[in-house]
């Protein structure tokens, strides 16, 4: 049974159940709004909620147990004698479940009877050719071993959706009888169904901690997976960022210091861009600018922060890196000879400064219009010009918010990631010219992931990682920024 | 200090009409403060313009397409005759050099080419033609005008990519091609027009930049976008009313709170990580596949809209709860049935807003194999639009953008284009919504 007729008919059922509930709660009443303890419309609320609620999550609970415990079953059959040479036991797992999803595809098409698919041998048929000929292409020779693992998991997978329809119909069928049967004219439906929706609303919130939870175990068991199999001092100090092409096995030196190198250079080189510019044009915006240029000004600026980062990437890739080369490259304008690609951490960094400008703007300007103008008055009544009064009173005053601004900037800077991918260059590099392309953490994190989907090498484990020092860096800098923020706005309120 | 002034007072006061040094000294820094700012704001207003200009510059030449205009009659006999033959292609391309050599001659043009000249320039015209009489049976014996899409390398000299000087002969293209293409566009032949097959088509392989279109990305991007739109509006709705009129003050609380602003501030890359690792290795859901692309969206998003949805609850005044209580609703109703319909403008563009933030955002799709795949077909169906693997418009302007062909980044900036109009669409909706209903209390 499909996953959306299931839904469709729990929703069916959630439907008649609530005619079916406001009849019922009527007819207890004699038809009497008056004699109901709630609204008529909370005893058909009661009833689907009911037959809604439970089912649809015992189907997502089950939708995601039951691929797991069919996988642990599947790999019991595959002793360790016939993992070929080369091969690993997730790898004939994938291969197991391409044939599978490979037999329902020739089932589906026509190609196969239902019986063939399930009885089929791989002495009497070439199996890879038949699921060719229906365009799922398998890697490597089937095996008896991997076809029979395969039937299995096809019949276990057919079985376990047969029940998960059946299991998730009663449920529900429970639930309407339940909910049916509770309703009468005395039943506190309004309170009931109440709390209820109390419940679902503090479920809603939870899926914030659960996302944190998520990425939390996500990274960690990956990360844990990956120092298994490579020794956490050379990776953490690290020099050469030289991975050996997947499969053919030889040492790839993973060394995180060049990354973390890059990542840091380029962001300070966007903080020097963005945090003057940003400062300036938020002083004169709150300070100085009349209302009609603020109006215009404002969110001119905040378009900016609006564009998407893809953008600034072909930005940096397409136009601000063959302009750097043509002043600094070899034939360039200074007649200097210092850049040699148009990639290099110097363009990522201009325009992620860009990029960033509005960010720190907006930010510091929210600051800057919290410091209460009695101390400006304060200043004027001594005598100070208004650049003095700014320079002197009102951003020391401002001064822990602005800098929370500006590490909630460098924490943007050290998690972007397409401006540094098309931007910045592939080479690992640990390099004082900002002319020389570098790389970045995100960016190794996308080329180290992007490609095959198998997860058992260090050289794709190694992302996990990244994306561990990543999160915690960024995280850390944003915690620190908040209290900061925080702290300060309480200051003067 | 004092002894200063005695001793020179009678010398240091002038007038008050007249600027004493010191003066002068703090007036010019205070106008030098005043140009900075002015100087920053420019800046960042100039670099906006060129960002803005290059975009334009280099992405409107995708939207025009070079197509060589023919009138072919085909009679049956010579229908029959092509068919009949073992090279049925070159067939049509002899007929079709029949034709072109007639309306040269009607304009008076005179070229010389040869039918390997005609493919470089026009593709195999063969092909084409025999594909259009197979499938239209009738446009047999009538004049059918055939308009035939140029070859990358011909668009690049129109586009001024590939010039006379630099043009070294290949296959591709060789240096006489140039004088024919020269003579077609004086004689009306070649023809510019605007470039529906970019907005509309899929995308193409790495060696045909001039049939690339965004119409399948277009397609993989609204997918998504029903995804995050269907998730997370509700469930950004239910969690804020949880959290701004039921919470009581107590530790979970503070947990989703702090987890919210600690997940706004979360790169986007790192969302990509969780979601290859919890969809697709985890629960095995089909890489690529716009589904999975709105999950991610969809859990990158819901800060965003949980934090402006609160804002807009927050904005509705206590006064109106407090009527409903006192009328004898429950705190329930009196949030579902009055401060929710109140605060719904402002939930409406903030989620637009996530939205568009969501339409634009690109490193998580990178980690769930949004890039590697070519999107060459429309999805069949809802269901397979959700399900099979497509791309989506941000990935694909990498996909070009990273393809080594040079045609590919004119295309990479139309895209650009065509992702900005559906964000500016987008934003435009949310402040005339805004502009609409907002309400002052």
């Amino acid at each position: 049974m499909s996953t959306l007729l299931i839904v469709a008919l729990v929703g069916a059922l959630a439907v008649v159940g609530y005619v079916l509930g406001v009849r019922r709660a009527m007819a207890s009443a004699d038809g009497d709004l008056r004699l109901l303890h709630s609204l008529k419309s909370y005893y058909g609320q009661n009833v689907a909620l009911l037959v809604l609620v439970p089912s649809l999550l015992v189907l997502v609970i089950w939708m995601t147990v039951q691929p797991l415990l069919i996988e642990q079953s599947v790999l019991g059959m595959i002793s360790n004698t016939d993992v070929a040479e080369g091969s690993s036991r997730s790898l004939m797992m994938a291969d197991v479940r391409r044939v599978a999803d490979g037999l329902d595809v020739a089932v589906a098409q026509g190609a196969m009877s239902r019986e063939a698919a399930s009885d089929v041998r791989v002495d009497f048929t070439n199996v890879r050719e038949r699921l060719a000929s229906v365009g799922v292409a398998v890697g490597s020779t089937v095996t008896q071993t991997t076809l029979e693992a395969a039937q299995k998991f096809r019949a276990l997978s057919g079985t376990g959706n047969m029940v998960r329809g059946i299991v998730v119909l009663l449920i529900a069928a429970a639930g309407f009888g339940y909910a049916l049967k509770q309703t009468d004219k005395d039943f506190r439906a309004r309170n009931v169904v109440e709390r209820g929706i109390l419940v679902l609303l503090i479920a809603a919130a939870s899926i914030a901690v659960l996302t944190t939870l998520g990425i939390v175990f996500s990274l960690i068991f990956n990360t844990i997976d990956f120092f298994e199999s490579f020794p956490g001092a050379d990776f953490f100090f690290g020099t050469r960022w030289e991975p050996s092409f997947s499969g053919r096995g030889g040492a790839s030196d993973l060394g995180f210091l060049p990354l973390i190198w890059g990542t840091l250079y380029i962001s300070i080189i966007a903080l020097v861009v963005a945090v003057p510019l940003g400062l300036f044009a938020a002083i004169y915006l709150s300070e100085y600018a009349s209302n009609s240029v603020r109006s215009i000004a404002k969110p001119v600026l905040e378009v900016l922060a609006g564009i998407p980062t893809i953008v600034y990437g072909l930005f940096a890739l397409l136009t601000v890196g063959p302009l750097l080369v043509n002043i600094f490259g070899a034939d360039g304008l200074l007649g200097v000879n210092w850049m040699s690609g148009g990639t290099a951490a110097m363009t990522a960094g201009l325009v992620m400064g860009i990029m960033l400008i509005p960010f720190v703007s907006s930010l510091s300007d929210d600051i800057i219009n919290a410091v209460p103008q009695a101390m400006r008055d304060g200043s004027y009544g001594l005598g100070a010009t208004q650049s003095e009064t700014i320079r002197q009173v009102i951003l020391p005053a401002a001064l822990p918010g602005i800098v929370g601004a500006v590490l909630l900037a460098a924490s943007r800077a050290i998690g972007e990631t397409m401006i540094v991918v098309l931007g910045a260059g592939a080479a690992a590099s640990l390099s004082l010219n900002p002319l020389e392309a570098m790389t970045t953490v995100t960016a190794k994190i996308v080329s180290q992931l992007t490609g095959d989907g198998e997860f058992n090498s260090p050289e794709t484990m190694v992302a996990f990682a990244l994306g561990m020092t990543l999160f915690v860096i960024t995280l850390a800098l944003n915690v620190v920024a908040l209290i900061i923020v925080r702290k300060y706005r309480e200051q003067y309120d | 200090m004092s002894d200063q002034s005695a001793s020179n007072g009678r010398i240091s006061h002038g007038s008050l009409m007249v600027a004493d040094p010191r003066t002068k000294k703090r007036n010019a820094s205070e106008a030098r403060f005043r140009a900075y700012g002015i100087i920053a704001i420019s800046i960042g207003v100039l670099f906006l313009a060129s960002l803005a200009f290059s975009i334009l510059r280099s992405g409107l030449p995708a939207f025009t397409q070079y197509v060589a205009e023919l009138e072919v009659t085909l009679s049956q006999e010579d229908y029959d005759a092509a068919e009949s033959k073992m090279l049925k292609t070159a067939a049509y391309t002899d007929i079709f050099i029949q034709n072109f050599s007639d309306a040269l001659d009607e304009r008076g043009v005179e070229v010389a080419y040869d039918s390997d000249a005609i493919e470089r320039i026009l593709g195999k015209v063969g092909g084409d033609i025999r594909g259009h009489y197979r499938e239209n049976l009738d446009d047999i014996g009538r004049p059918v005008t055939f308009q035939l899409q140029t070859s990358s390398r011909v668009e690049g000299y129109f586009k001024g990519r590939v010039d006379r000087e630099s043009l070294v002969d290949s296959r591709f293209l060789v240096k006489t091609d140039l004088d024919i293409i020269d003579a077609l566009t004086e004689a009306d032949i070649l023809t510019s027009r605007f470039n529906w097959a970019f907005i509309k088509g899929t995308d193409a392989g790495v060696d045909n930049p001039g049939g690339a279109g965004i119409g399948a990305a277009a397609i993989g991007s609204f997918f998504m976008m029903l995804v995050v739109l269907l998730l997370s509006l509700p469930i950004g709705v239910a969690a804020s009313i949880y959290l701004e009129e039921f919470a009581p003050q107590n530790k979970f609380t503070d947990i989703v709170e702090v987890n919210i602003s600690n997940l706004a501030a979360v790169p986007s890359i790192v969302f990509g990580i969780l979601g290859l690792s919890v969809f697709i290795q985890f629960m095995h859901m089909p890489q690529s596949a716009p589904l999975v692309g709105g999950l991610v969206l969809t859990l990158m998003t819901l800060p965003t809209i949980i934090i402006s949805t609160r804002a807009s609850l927050k904005a509705v005044p206590p006064s109106i709860r407090d009527a409903a209580l006192g009328i004898g609703a429950s705190k329930m109703q009196s949030v579902f049935h009055h401060v929710l319909p109140l605060a719904m403008p402002g939930i409406l563009t903030g989620t637009i807003i996530g939205l568009a933030q969501a339409l634009g955002e690109s490193a998580p799709l990178l980690l769930i194999g949004m890039v590697g795949f070519v999107a060459r077909e429309f999805p069949d169906g809802v269901v397979s639009g959700f399900l099979d693997p497509n791309s989506a418009m941000p990935a694909q302007i990498y996909t070009w953008a990273a393809r080594a062909d040079a045609g590919f980044y004119e295309k990479a900036w139309g895209g650009i284009i065509v992702l900005l109009a559906f964000l500016l669409t987008m934003n435009i909706i949310a402040i005339i919504l805004r502009r609409r209903f907002e309400r002052r209390w």
